[in-house]
């Protein structure tokens, strides 16, 4: 699992430019094969997390709470999802899955795995 | 023989402790002799030599009780007793000292007795004799060592019978004590005193373990009227068609929640039914090997009686979701092995895997290998999203508010009482997770298997729900030793 928060705040220092959050969402979402949206202190987040490591998948995990844009980047994935709360959200190969629910669903019914197998995610 | 009723009713005759016969308590109102024929016995064989204690205030408070009725105390080392009749007589012992007067009642002699016939009070009240074991010498018949019974309400005390009982031979000083002016002590411990004292403790325990009888049966009762109006209440809320479930409900919040409780609990015993009739509907189509058409009808059914307890499960989570994940609306064998308020779906496939339905080809084989391991690894991320859950909500109740004393601990707690109930609210979500996990595992496998391998398929799951629940039965009704 990787924690993108130091490069971020890294570039937001040299830049003051104002980013819109969902572009930012899109552009986060398609910097690697398995983008997840949580927050540090959400259990459901926790368990979204654990599946995938139990599938041996490396999800990048950006936590809204510790990102100093975070409230806004929330709010864009609340429009996005179109419910109150979004977290966890998880992007495969840049396309929006969605939240805890879509993702077991899409794993029972047998498309996560293709899906993180053509994202580059999984190796069999 | 006479037996005096000793026992006056004042509570104030019972002040001084000298006449508490009873070591420890001297209860009022209760020393109450009910057959002084005892008395008699045992105070045959008397060689104490020392006087009674009769101190001032006990003989006074003979005296006062708020009748008019006379007490007399005769020392009963008064030999030679022998026609000793205050009944007939109004009597009022006039203040004396030992051994000073004599009154002359027939055979007495040695007696020190003054007697003072007073008409005018005590018209048609005997004088209440009583009669303290006194002074010296033996006593060989000890007679009427008792107590009258100044009591107002019983007539019995005041019969003297005179002629027999009083014999009191081999006395050789006696002491009349008067109970108005009694003013000497005789401290003398007789064997008298002590008998009296037992047989009046046997008496007191008596009593009292009566009291404590009545008592009990009292309680009896009241409570076999309560069970009573709650069997009414029971018979009349069943009849508007509540379901009361087992268990009374404890405080007044779990009555609030108990609303939601209650209401699942009774749909959830109508759903079961209902499950177990197109059940046995599809078994016996499947038994007479129905059509592929009928019999998807059927499965279908059963299917969407499936998706009916999910959607009631998330109803009942909304209003009690403590109550759906205790799993108290489950048999005691379900409750113990559910996990996160309802089956394993895992656990389900493998059933249906060592059930050898009708031979499965190798993508069926597959794809049920494949459900159930995805299902294994969704239950074990939910798992321990749970137990994270749990692990954060110890961190949140134990943080120390050692901080310094005065508003700020009670904001801090009222803090992380608010935190922790944020973290109480996804136990809804989890709790939904799983339903969703359950209810997308049984829809995957009716689109695997074929429809008769379906119908096969969910009577399997059935039998094994339905005998998990006969062997929660069978349990509690099993015999013990």
């Amino acid at each position: 699992m990787q924690y993108e928060t130091e490069s971020w705040s890294r570039s937001n220092s040299y830049m003051e430019v104002v980013v819109d959050p969902v572009e930012h969402i899109e552009r986060l979402a398609s910097e690697n094969a398995v983008v997840i949206f949580s927050m540090s202190s959400c259990c459901m987040c926790h368990a979204i997390k654990r599946l995938f490591c139990g599938m041996g998948v490396n999800p990048t995990v950006h936590e809204l709470d510790l990102h100093p844009t975070g409230s806004d980047l929330h709010k864009a994935l609340v429009s996005l999802l179109g419910a109150t709360s979004a977290l966890p959200v998880v992007f495969i190969g840049g396309k929006l899955v969605g939240a805890m629910d879509r993702v077991m669903a899409s794993h029972i019914n047998g498309t996560l795995v293709p899906l993180l197998k053509e994202a580059g995610a999984l190796w069999l | 023989m006479q037996s005096f009723k000793a026992a006056p009713s004042n509570p104030e005759l019972y002040t001084h402790s000298s006449f508490c016969f009873r070591g420890d308590e001297c209860s009022r109102n209760q020393t109450r002799f009910s057959d002084l024929g005892e008395l008699e016995h045992s105070a045959a064989a008397f060689t104490h030599e020392d006087a009674v204690d009769l101190s001032p205030s006990f003989v006074f408070s003979l005296k006062s009780n708020n009748n008019n009725d006379n007490i007399v105390v005769l020392p009963n080392n008064l030999h030679h007793h022998g026609t000793f009749n205050p009944s007939a007589a109004c009597l009022e012992i006039a203040p004396t000292t030992t051994g000073t007067s004599c009154v002359d009642t027939g055979q007495r002699h040695q007696q020190e007795v003054v007697y003072h016939q007073h008409h005018q009070q005590q018209q048609q009240k005997g004088a209440k004799v009583v009669v303290l074991p006194l002074g010296n010498g033996h006593f060989e018949n000890w007679g009427d060592s008792a107590m009258a019974d100044n009591s107002q309400q019983t007539d019995t005390s005041t019969d003297v019978d005179t002629d027999e009982k009083h014999h009191f031979h081999g006395l050789q000083h006696g002491t009349l004590s008067v109970v108005d002016s009694m003013e000497d002590q005789a401290k003398t411990k007789t064997g008298d005193q002590k008998t009296l004292r037992r047989l009046a403790q046997n008496r007191e325990a008596a009593r009292k373990s009566r009291l404590r009888k009545k008592a009990y049966v009292q309680q009896l009762e009241n409570g076999r009227l309560r069970l009573q109006q709650l069997e009414q209440e029971l018979q009349r809320a069943r009849q508007q068609g509540l379901f009361i479930s087992s268990g009374f409900p404890g405080d007044h919040n779990q009555l609030l929640a108990g609303n939601g409780a209650l209401a699942f609990d009774l749909d959830y015993a109508r759903w079961l039914d209902e499950h177990q009739r197109l059940i046995n509907d599809l078994r016996s189509a499947v038994n007479s090997h129905m059509g592929d058409n009928e019999l998807r009808v059927l499965v279908d059914g059963v299917m969407a009686h499936y998706d009916e307890i999910f959607r009631m499960k998330s109803v009942g989570a909304k209003a009690d979701v403590f109550h759906m994940l205790s799993g108290m609306w489950k048999t005691p064998a379900e409750r113990c092995f559910m996990w996160l308020g309802g089956f394993r779906s895992s656990e389900v496939l493998k059933v249906i895997l060592g059930n050898h339905l009708e031979p499965l080809t190798d993508q069926q084989l597959l794809g049920i290998c494949n459900l159930q391991q995805s299902s294994q690894q969704a239950e074990d991320a939910l798992s321990q999203g749970m137990e994270a859950l749990q692990q954060s909500l110890v961190e949140t109740l134990s943080s120390a508010t050692l901080g310094p004393a005065g508003s700020g601990n009670v904001a801090d707690y009222m803090g992380q009482m608010a935190i922790a109930m944020g973290k109480l609210a996804t136990l809804e979500n989890f709790l939904y997770q799983a339903d969703l996990l359950r209810q997308q595992t049984l829809q995957q496998m009716h689109r695997i298997l074929t429809t008769r391998q379906a119908a096969r398929a969910l009577l399997v799951i059935s039998d094994y729900f339905s005998r998990l629940r006969a062997l929660s039965s069978l349990w509690l009704a099993r015999p013990r030793e």
